[in-house]
């Protein structure tokens, strides 16, 4: 071979690299021929350290990227959004929506040998989920009991009637079961089993260092045929974004999940062909931006003054420019990729209008006053990302111009909370409203007046409307599936028009992962799910 | 036995300075708005009021702030550090867990900033004003300009992710079990990019510190006689001048020994370490109020022990010096 060819040969390694960077745009087509390797170890990025990792007794996704390899849950969502069993083989509801049978899959097992059967799903439902378990016992509030007639039935008996497809969609979130032989006695809490979790799943636990990873191997004796396929998955505790990114360039992190990274980071790493960056495989942690009202500012507290507000902010411009690809306009609390409750965008929406803007303020008779001041307010943005602080600033600057000047107030997590939701020291708060793929579990609690004060995410905004909580209560309890659609459809058009938060912008995390791994981001909550299929070509 | 007396001496004295800055810190945290079940539903994503009351209850928080902080100095003169909130153990089975990286960390960088410091600053001071003092001068004011983080980043661009010969984070090695002298090599790797990162740093404040001194030690009295005795300048240099110029180094390496760990924070964050500025870090977060006293609990008795070895050094370096003074 002279250095001719050589030559050619390295413009044919190009044209080869080009062909894989087009593979990566369509990974479906090019993947289909690829046989399922067995092995390797997958590195994923851990950015939050939780208290323990049961996703039995905190719904978070934290907990669900490594207890939701070991533990698993009664349903999960398919590739199109739809309930599968996981644990559960089937499902019926009676028609009043009082009692749900959930047939159990047979012969599983736990990862101690331990038979699987109905009295851990009956111990987990009633001491964990109705309990403990964040948003669970909200959804389970009606619940009275878990029926075991045999172990591989459990029935669930309801006071009020439950709708089958928001239990079904609830689920996948806040239906993780736990061994009750080792939970049994003592505090569910201060279970040394919540730090080294024992499942179903098709990982075992092995080691967790604080501070530094988690370990998790294969299950040999795993249910499904053929699962999993890679060896072992490491998560490692990065709290560094930036070095994060590093470590995924250095080969030493596969995936970064829930947008790990920073948003700069992201834009470069999606140029690169060894990295596949998207919001795929995530459409079941939708969430939407906020502009959280306090109605006891009394300028606020008129419904002009918050859509004057509205009107003077122009956020196409500010998605364009500073969120990119990763975010839409938003059109209300229920998020586009809610295919089964997305009432679409003709509900009452406030377009950039600054002239609107003034002439609404103007009318509701706040005229400036010396240097253009209308009023001041206090913004308190959460810390929880980089976009909540971009759009805290570009509220600030776009309010300034209408003549509100705003005070920004920064706190860390724990101070935020505190402020707005128990204390209501603020007049604007901005943050996320988390979706869980039915209005009923996160959702409608940011607008249903008598929450407790103190509990985040709820309306503590001083205001509430009977029609609201009205079509709120109604949709809980209402069996048929498209009377249900249409409730919610009717709560977006009123909380549109009564604006007591604002949602304009919709987002979907994002997940960079390496272009090595093979049936990734193939269900809307992937990232939460046991990873059974996932494996990595060579 | 005199060092004894003033080990002793010296103890009794931190100890009222300890509680003051324990009680300042209990009052301090609760200033911050939030506790740490606020924290917890932050880091959860949501909860319900009773949960949130139980765990509060669960946590001790129910009780007023004074029984708190009687119940935390209570416990804390028998010894007993609390039990941490976050990690779910006792606080000191957590330190315990978190000093032996900080304290590598520490005494590592601390070491090859003081050594090059003392070097570079030697050859500075001999060459002042021409160009070997204006390159470590302009050097050194470069690395102290730079910030931490960026320079760590920089670093694991540089030499994990082009170059793949150090590895980008972590304390050791996940993937394969070590022992003996190969996870001393492991560990050690996994450390010299941290080191060198908050090591630069200090770095630059020692050469200028040593520099400035051995300029005034040259132009005192004794040094002239010194030279007078027809020694060469390299023995003046070490064995008169040396010596002198050493105090201002020896007390600053007393007071860094404390900026050390909460400097670490960031570097730790950046290479993924498990030292105690993280540990802190995340207790201040998590208003995980045991945690975080007993971190500076601890770090303050480490600056009095540094401190102490400080004296005893300068008695050491200066004979005017007594341990008695």
């Amino acid at each position: 071979m002279d250095l001719t060819r050589l030559e050619i040969n390295r413009r044919n390694v190009l044209l080869t690299s080009a062909a894989i960077a087009t593979n990566v745009v369509n990974p479906m087509r090019a993947f289909a021929q690829e046989a399922p390797r067995k092995g390797g170890v997958f590195n994923v990025h851990y950015g939050a350290e939780q208290r323990q990792l049961n996703p039995s007794i905190q719904a978070s996704t934290g907990v669900y990227i490594i207890g939701g390899k070991i533990q698993e849950n009664l349903v999960d969502l398919d590739a199109n959004g739809q309930p599968v069993g996981v644990l559960a083989e089937s499902w019926e509801a009676s028609p009043d929506g009082k009692t749900v049978i959930f047939k159990l899959r047979k012969g599983i097992t736990w990862h101690d040998g331990k038979p699987f059967t109905s009295a851990d799903v009956e111990f987990t439902a009633m001491n964990m989920w109705k309990k403990i378990l964040n948003y669970g016992s909200t959804l389970q509030l009606f619940l009275t009991a878990v029926e075991t007639p045999d172990a591989q039935t459990a029935i669930f008996k309801y006071e009020r009637p439950m709708p089958l497809n928001l239990l079904l969609r609830a689920l996948p979130d806040l239906g993780y079961i736990s061994a009750k032989h080792l939970y049994g006695s003592g505090d569910i809490r201060q279970n040394p089993t919540n730090l080294a979790p024992v499942g179903t799943g098709p990982f075992k636990f092995v080691k967790y260092e604080r501070g530094q990873y988690v370990i998790a191997d294969r299950n040999e004796n795993y249910w499904r045929p053929n699962a999993p396929y890679l060896d072992r998955i490491v998560w490692r505790v990065i709290t560094d974004r930036s070095a994060a990114a590093a470590q995924m360039e250095a080969g030493e992190l596969h995936y970064s999940p829930f947008s790990g990274l920073t948003l700069s980071d992201l834009a470069r790493l999606s140029k690169d062909k060894r990295f596949i960056v998207s919001t795929k495989g995530n459409e079941g942690n939708a969430r939407t931006n906020t502009l959280e009202f306090n109605f006891r500012r009394k300028e606020l507290s008129d419904i002009r003054v918050r859509r004057a507000i509205a009107h003077a902010i122009n956020v196409p411009f500010f998605i364009e420019n500073f969120l990119g690809d990763f975010a839409k306009l938003g059109t209300g609390p229920i998020p586009s990729t809610s295919t089964d409750f997305y009432p679409g965008p003709n509900t009452p929406q406030y377009p950039y209008d600054k002239a609107k803007a003034v002439a609404l303020l103007n009318e509701a008779g706040f005229k400036p006053g010396t240097g253009g001041t209308r009023f001041t307010l206090k913004l308190l943005p959460a810390p929880w990302g980089e976009d909540i602080s971009l759009w805290s600033t570009f509220i600030q600057q776009s309010l300034g111009e209408v003549g509100i000047p705003i005070e920004i107030v920064r706190n860390d997590g724990g101070g935020f909370l505190k402020q707005v939701y128990d204390e209501h020291a603020f007049d604007l708060a901005t943050g996320w409203h988390q979706y869980r793929n039915d209005p009923a579990v996160s959702t409608t609690v940011w607008y249903r007046s008598g929450q407790p004060k103190g509990a985040p995410w709820t309306n503590q905004w001083g205001w509430q409307d009977p029609n609201v909580d009205k079509t709120i209560d109604d949709a809980a309890t209402e069996v048929d599936p498209a009377k249900r659609k249409a409730l919610y459809a009717q709560f977006v058009k009123e909380v549109n028009t009564e604006l007591p938060v604002w949602m304009p912008i919709e987002q979907i995390f994002v997940t960079t992962i390496t272009a090595k791994a093979r049936n990734h981001s193939n269900t809307p909550r992937w990232g939460s799910t046991s990873w059974h299929d996932l494996w990595l070509s060579a | 036995m005199r060092i004894l007396g003033l080990a002793g001496r010296r103890l009794a004295a931190s100890i009222p300075t300890l509680i003051l800055i324990l009680i300042g810190v209990f009052l301090l945290l609760q200033f911050a708005p939030g506790d740490t079940v606020d924290a917890m539903m932050a880091q959860m994503g949501g909860g319900d009021a009773a949960t949130a009351k139980e765990l509060r209850k669960f946590y001790g928080l129910d009780l007023s702030i004074p029984a708190q902080l009687g119940n935390y100095l209570w416990r804390l003169v028998r010894l007993d550090l609390g039990f941490s909130s976050i990690y779910g153990k006792p606080v000191a089975t957590v330190i315990l867990e978190r000093l032996p990286p900080t304290i590598l960390l520490m005494t590592a960088s601390l070491s090859f900033a003081f050594f090059f410091g003392l070097v570079f600053g030697v050859i500075a001071a001999r060459g002042v004003n021409r160009w070997p003092d204006t390159l470590i001068s302009t050097l050194g004011l470069i690395f102290y300009a730079t910030p931490s983080f960026w320079f760590g980043l920089m670093a694991i661009v540089v030499f994990s992710v082009y170059l793949q010969w150090l590895p980008p984070g972590g304390f050791e090695d996940i993937g394969t079990v070590r022992t003996g002298i190969w996870r001393v090599f492991d560990i050690a790797s996994h450390l010299v990019l941290p080191t060198l990162t908050l090591g630069l740093i200090f770095l630059a404040i020692y050469l200028r510190i040593m520099r400035a001194s051995i300029l005034e030690v040259l132009n005192l009295d004794y040094v002239r006689t010194a030279r007078a005795k027809g020694l060469d300048e390299t023995r003046v240099v070490t064995r008169h001048v040396l010596r002198n110029a050493l105090l201002p180094m020896v007390t600053l390496i007393g007071l860094q020994a404390g900026t050390m760990l909460g400097g670490s924070v960031v570097v730790e964050s950046v290479f993924s370490l498990p030292g105690l500025g993280r540990l802190a870090y995340e207790s201040v977060v998590q208003r995980d109020l045991n945690t975080l006293l007993g971190i500076v609990f601890v770090s303050a008795l480490l600056v009095i022990t540094v401190n102490f070895i400080v004296d005893l050094i300068y008695a050491r370096l200066d004979p005017r010096i007594t341990a008695e003074g």
